[in-house]
């Protein structure tokens, strides 16, 4: 009885959800909410994906459903046509539908890899911003190579900059993602890959890893703080305040460590800790033997303990 | 249905036609297999490719590879496809003691090679070389060391059959067996041939 | 002498984990003593483990499939349950070192021990009667597969009490599941598992492809072949292709995890990018593995339930053709976030999106087979019309994912998760519950109930939309999968939504069970006779259950639709004499096979060699004793067969 209660109260909750579906994704985060151009022009092309391709399923959704109803064999009006099976212009019909559509949208799947590769600098009047980013078991380090400081699970940036982000991984692949600003790319050990982000707006944002890297990776989240010059100057000088350096040793202490963390700051930090990064991740276990110690999953039930 | 069956591989009550059918049916789900198994071959050497560069600041094929070596093994594995053929031939005729030479000069020459393919790598690891030392090593052992693994099963397969062989002649499932095997050898060979060129050759001189 | 494990590896402090195993242990002693009760050991024996007829293994890979359906499920409804209770700061009730296992395990026992033995069983029940062949190429060699399978699918849930199971996804990508990251016996499990059933798969794909390529009945030309089989060829070419990747990608992780190679570590040189694009060259082939045998059926229950041949039955094998082809240049669409540039991404977003013209193809053939006919609304029609309905929205997001920019944003996130459901569970699931209420009758002489099958349909159906359009709305707003806990308490409402259709899932799943307990009760009042849906193909012109030797006399086939064909002529065959037949013996080389599987497996998977060793020599002295006996056939005679046609009176 219980099952059957559980089944039919989110039907009717569905409904509820179906309707207003359009308003609540409005006034929430996600990628349909763009609060930079990155993720407009993302879910511009998403759109313009989506529309022609609705224009030509919903007809097929409904000839389905009518004429498996309108053929049903209790149907005396239907004409039965046992030995239709071959027509040449539906043959030919139904293999140009579906090959126009796909010319329409690989032309969109091409020119908009190339618009919006996320390697390609943003067109701005600004200097970008850089900001180097490794994800770490279960954080992110965002090092500021020109401000000279670092922050853990923190990212703060000026808005109407292009923000241009070299990521790496000190451990497994995560995936470096903040939906309000756009799409995603993987971070991953002993390599460098590229992103450009920009905010618009002012706000905070939230940011994710969108890779699965283990037993911490649900608390691997980090604020994204979208603020004014003036702001972006003034979290510069709160974290140049930070008392600890972040240095090699401090760097691979923090690598070692497999724990969710909250935010952290460090000044001074050098951008070449960056490169130290990616060569770091491709060391031998024995040069970091202090991992073995708190290494995930030695036994059932060490790793939840982060928590 | 036994007239026009011939001509659509079916199984027939004629049994001479039943032979050759059967013979035929095996020897094509077998190519299939030899099929996949090149693919699986396909997928190694991709990845010897990739980590061809990927020697971690050891050793890369120019300084490891002896070409007399490598020489030697593709001179005995393509001999051994030729005795292969040469009994397969003798088999066709029924001739036991040709097929019996043929096949033992096929396993002595397969064995050689496994011989010198396992000095190699000895001697690599002796070396500190093992497939523990970097990726472009890792793939290299296990290129060659699965290569040298199907010859090994080849050759306790032909070990076996030699044995059912000697015991009772051509019957119809050992003729179907050794068509198998000959088929597996050809193909070793083969695939030695791409090692030989691709990792020895290109990774090891060019 | 035990390497790893000790009595430590049995989880006694985890109470959902323990009750779980005993209620297990408590079923299967239960069925045990039941078997022994009943005194049917001996003919468990001879009738089914060493059997050899491919219809028997057709039904224990579907038996398979349906068992490890329960425990996927399971795993799918703690999923479920877990996400909507971990909302805001709550935590659950599955830390995250469990439920990690439950993701992967999920995925995992999904893709290859429920989709694919219920797919491989029903092409293995299906094809050689369909073809009016005999049985398949190499019947032992069949046996062998299936037992293999088996032997995976039990070494995977033998991880539920000893040990614990990967916790890295269903795909295992490195560096996480290299030793540094998950030393435990997890990724061992995975891979030793999946390496055996995998060995199974391909086999069974070199055995099927064989069969529909040389046994095909006299006069069937490959233009006359029955669609369900031209997606079978499709399908275990795939198989055959693609598997040997799959094989030799895990091998390559296990030498990295057992004998510290370099292949896709973080150090030593290893590339884990190499693992990924392997594994997704099985992987995007696997997904048509899948679909492509249920396309098959989807085509046979339409156009016999429409009493009309298929439409465009050409342009049917061609898109089937060609999606086959296509199958290998997609790969990379799984990871267009990895940074491979503009022209890499366009490419195969392009490629991709190429693959949904034949699709496309497909679902305006069925469209236009229904057009003109006289469409009974049974419960495999019922499943087909979901299926397409389900299937061109699942193909929709699918596309829209192949924009490269589109996928930046909605990669990793549930979209992706709603998405691959949508054509899954639209898809292969639906098209394996068709294809059995559609042969069932074929493979015991009985009807399933068609009442509860029809609400078992409705409960899947509107389950699915319930369960996963919500996962749609959830990956626009930016949440992603595998999460344990989140703290945004706006996704709570869609996760009790999708909780709500899991439930409706498993009431569904409820009534099927119910469905066959019932019908086999009740089989008497559900008989069916050799063709009780009015068929059009050969599997039925010949009783139902069919004989071990399927036809008495191998049929003649002229044109497509044979049976449907000969029905309309009413000239009755001149009564002919039956002749003798030659039939494959019994054996239980496969059973044993599988029993040394997973000993080897389980003695690798604990580090412990000996058992390794000891495998490794039985499968050898296996392989050895079974060669011996050349005389693998007997002869069943004139006058048995005759007793046995005379007994079942049947069209044919």
């Amino acid at each position: 009885m219980m099952r059957k209660s559980t089944a039919l109260s989110p039907l009717a909750r569905l409904s509820i959800v179906m309707a207003c579906c359009p308003f609540l994704s409005a006034c929430t985060e996600g990628v349909l909410v763009p609060k930079g151009p990155v993720g407009a022009q993302e879910k511009q092309l998403l759109l313009e994906a989506l529309i022609p391709m609705l224009m030509v399923i919903t007809p097929i959704l409904f000839l389905t459903l009518w004429f498996a109803w309108w053929f049903r064999s209790s149907n005396a009006r239907a004409t039965y046509r046992p030995r239709w099976e071959y027509s040449g212009a539906i043959e030919f019909s139904i293999w140009m539908i579906p090959l126009l559509v796909i010319l329409f949208l690989g032309s969109l799947a091409w020119i908009g890899a190339h618009q919006l590769d996320p390697y390609q600098p943003l067109a701005s009047k600004r200097k970008p911003l850089v900001v180097q980013v490794v994800a770490m078991d279960w954080r992110w380090l965002f090092i500021y190579p020109e401000q000279g400081v670092a922050s853990v699970n923190e990212l703060a940036i000026p808005v109407d900059t292009p923000v241009s982000f070299r990521l790496t991984s000190a451990t497994v692949m995560n995936s470096f993602f903040i939906p309000s600003l756009g799409g995603q790319i993987y971070a991953m050990p002993g390599m460098q890959t590229q992103l450009q982000l920009q905010a618009s707006e002012p706000g905070n944002y939230r940011g994710l890893s969108a890779q699965y890297s283990g037993a911490g990776f649900s608390d691997m989240h980090f604020q994204v703080l979208a603020t004014d010059e003036a702001g972006f100057q003034a979290w510069v000088e709160r974290a140049r305040s930070a008392a600890t350096p972040l240095d090699a040793t401090v760097y691979d202490r923090l690598a070692a460590k497999h724990e969710s963390s909250g935010v952290a700051y460090y000044a001074p930090a050098s951008g070449a800790l960056f490169d130290h990064a990616i060569d770091h991740a491709t060391k031998r276990p024995e040069s970091t033997s202090g991992v073995s110690a708190s290494n995930p999953g030695t036994t059932l039930s060490s790793a939840g303990s982060e928590h | 249905m036994s007239s026009d069956s011939a001509s659509l591989d079916m199984p027939s009550e004629d049994p001479g036609v039943q032979l050759t059918s059967r013979q035929h049916v095996t020897g094509f789900g077998f190519y299939l297999y030899l099929l996949s198994d090149g693919i699986l071959f396909a997928a190694l050497f991709a990845a010897f490719a990739v980590l061809r560069t990927a020697t971690d600041g050891g050793p890369d094929g120019h300084m490891l590879f002896s070409a007399r070596n490598a020489f030697v093994e593709t001179a005995c594995l393509l001999t051994s496809s030729f005795t292969c053929g040469i009994a397969m031939l003798a088999c066709d005729r029924r001739n036991k003691f040709v097929a019996l030479i043929g096949f033992l000069v096929t396993a002595v020459l397969g064995i050689a090679f496994l011989t010198l393919e396992i000095h190699e790598f000895s001697d690599l690891m002796a070396k500190g070389y093992g497939p523990d030392r970097s990726a472009f090593l890792s793939s290299f052992f296990t290129l060659v060391g699965t290569h040298g693994l199907h010859v090994t099963c080849g050759i306790l397969w032909l070990g076996v059959l030699l044995v059912q062989f000697l015991l009772r002649g051509f019957t119809p499932a050992i003729l179907r067996r050794f068509l198998c095997l000959s088929l597996f050898w050809h193909v070793l060979d083969v695939v030695w041939i791409g090692v030989f060129t691709f990792v020895y050759l290109v990774g090891g001189y060019l | 002498m035990f390497g790893k494990l000790t009595l430590s590896a049995i989880p006694f402090d985890q109470p959902i984990i323990m009750g779980t195993c005993i209620v297990l242990i408590l079923g299967i002693l239960a069925i045990l003593a039941l078997i022994t009760y009943k005194k049917k050991w001996g003919w468990l024996w001879t009738e089914w483990i060493t059997t050899v007829d491919h219809k028997r293994i057709g039904i224990m890979y579907t038996l398979l499939a349906l068992v490890m359906l329960l425990r996927g499920f399971s795993d799918a409804i703690m999923m479920r349950s877990q996400q909507v209770l971990a909302s805001s700061n709550g935590h659950g009730f599955l830390p995250p070192e469990h439920y990690d296992q439950i993701f992967s395990a999920h995925g995992t026992i999904m893709i290859f021990f429920m989709a694919m033995p219920f797919v491989v069983g029903l092409m293995n029940f299906v094809v050689p009667l369909q073809i009016g062949a005999r049985d398949v190429a190499f019947p032992v060699l069949n046996s062998v597969s299936f037992w293999l399978t088996a032997a995976g699918a039990l070494l995977i849930n033998l991880s539920l009490g000893i040990g614990e199971f990967s916790r890295t996804g269903w795909l295992a990508y490195p560096p996480l599941s290299e030793l540094p990251f998950s030393p435990g016996v997890g990724v061992d499990y995975y891979l030793w598992s999946l390496q055996i059933s995998g060995v199974g798969t391909l086999l069974s794909g070199v055995n099927l492809l064989t069969t529909l390529l040389k046994l095909r009945a006299p006069g069937m030309r490959l233009s006359m072949m029955p669609v369900f089989s031209w997606t079978a060829l499709a399908s275990n070419m795939l198989i055959v292709a693609a598997f040997p990747i799959l094989t030799a990608t895990f091998a390559m992780l296990l030498l990295d995890r057992y004998l510290g190679t370099h292949f896709f570590t973080n150090d030593g040189g290893g590339n884990p990018m190499m693992y990924i694009n392997l594994i997704w060259t099985w992987g995007h082939p696997e997904v048509y593995i899948l679909i492509l045998p249920p396309f098959g059926v989807f085509s046979e229950v339409i156009s016999t339930f429409s009493r009309k041949p298929l439409f465009g039955y050409r342009s049917m094998v061609v898109a089937t053709m060609v999606i086959t082809l296509l199958a290998f240049t997609t790969w990379l669409h799984h990871f267009f976030t990895m940074g491979s540039g503009a022209d890499v991404n366009g490419f195969f977003g392009i490629t991709t999106m190429v693959i949904a013209i034949p699709t496309g193809v497909k679902i305006f053939n069925w469209l236009f087979t229904m057009y003109g006919g006289r469409v009974r609304f049974t419960s495999p029609v019922l499943w087909t019309i979901g299926f397409m309905v389900t299937f061109t929205i699942g193909g929709m997001t699918g596309v829209l994912m192949a924009v490269p920019p589109a996928d930046f944003v909605l990669h990793n996130s549930l979209f992706l998760v709603a998405h691959f459901h949508n054509v899954i569970i639209g898809g292969v699931v639906f098209g394996c519950l068709a294809g059995l209420t559609y042969w069932f009758p074929k493979a015991f002489g009985f009807r399933l109930h068609e009442g509860l099958g029809k609400a078992a349909f409705w409960c899947w159906f509107v389950g699915f939309y319930l369960a996963f359009m919500p996962l749609y709305i959830l990956g626009f707003m930016g949440m992603t999968r595998r999460m344990n806990h989140y703290d945004d308490p706006s996704w709570l409402p869609y996760l009790l939504v999708a909780e709500g259709g899991a439930v409706l899932i498993f009431v569904g799943i409820l009534l099927q069970a119910t469905q066959l307990v019932w019908s086999i009760k009740k089989r008497q009042t559900l008989r069916a006779g050799a063709d009780p849906w009015d068929g059009r193909t050969l599997e039925w012109s010949t009783a139902s259950p069919p004989p071990p030797y399927n036809f008495a006399r191998v049929p003649q086939v002229a044109c497509i639709d044979a049976y449907w064909e000969a029905k309309q002529e009413v000239t009755t065959a001149p009564e002919e004499p039956f002749e003798a037949i030659e039939m494959p013996k019994n054996s239980g080389l496969g059973f044993f096979v599988a029993f040394f599987a997973v000993i080897g497996g389980f003695g690798m998977i604990w580090h412990i060699w000996w058992m390794g060793i000891l495998a490794l020599v039985a499968f050898f002295a296996l392989i050895v004793w079974s060669s011996w006996d050349e005389n693998d056939e007997f002869e069943l005679s004139a006058r048995e067969v005759a007793l046995f046609e005379r007994a079942n009176p049947h069209a044919a």
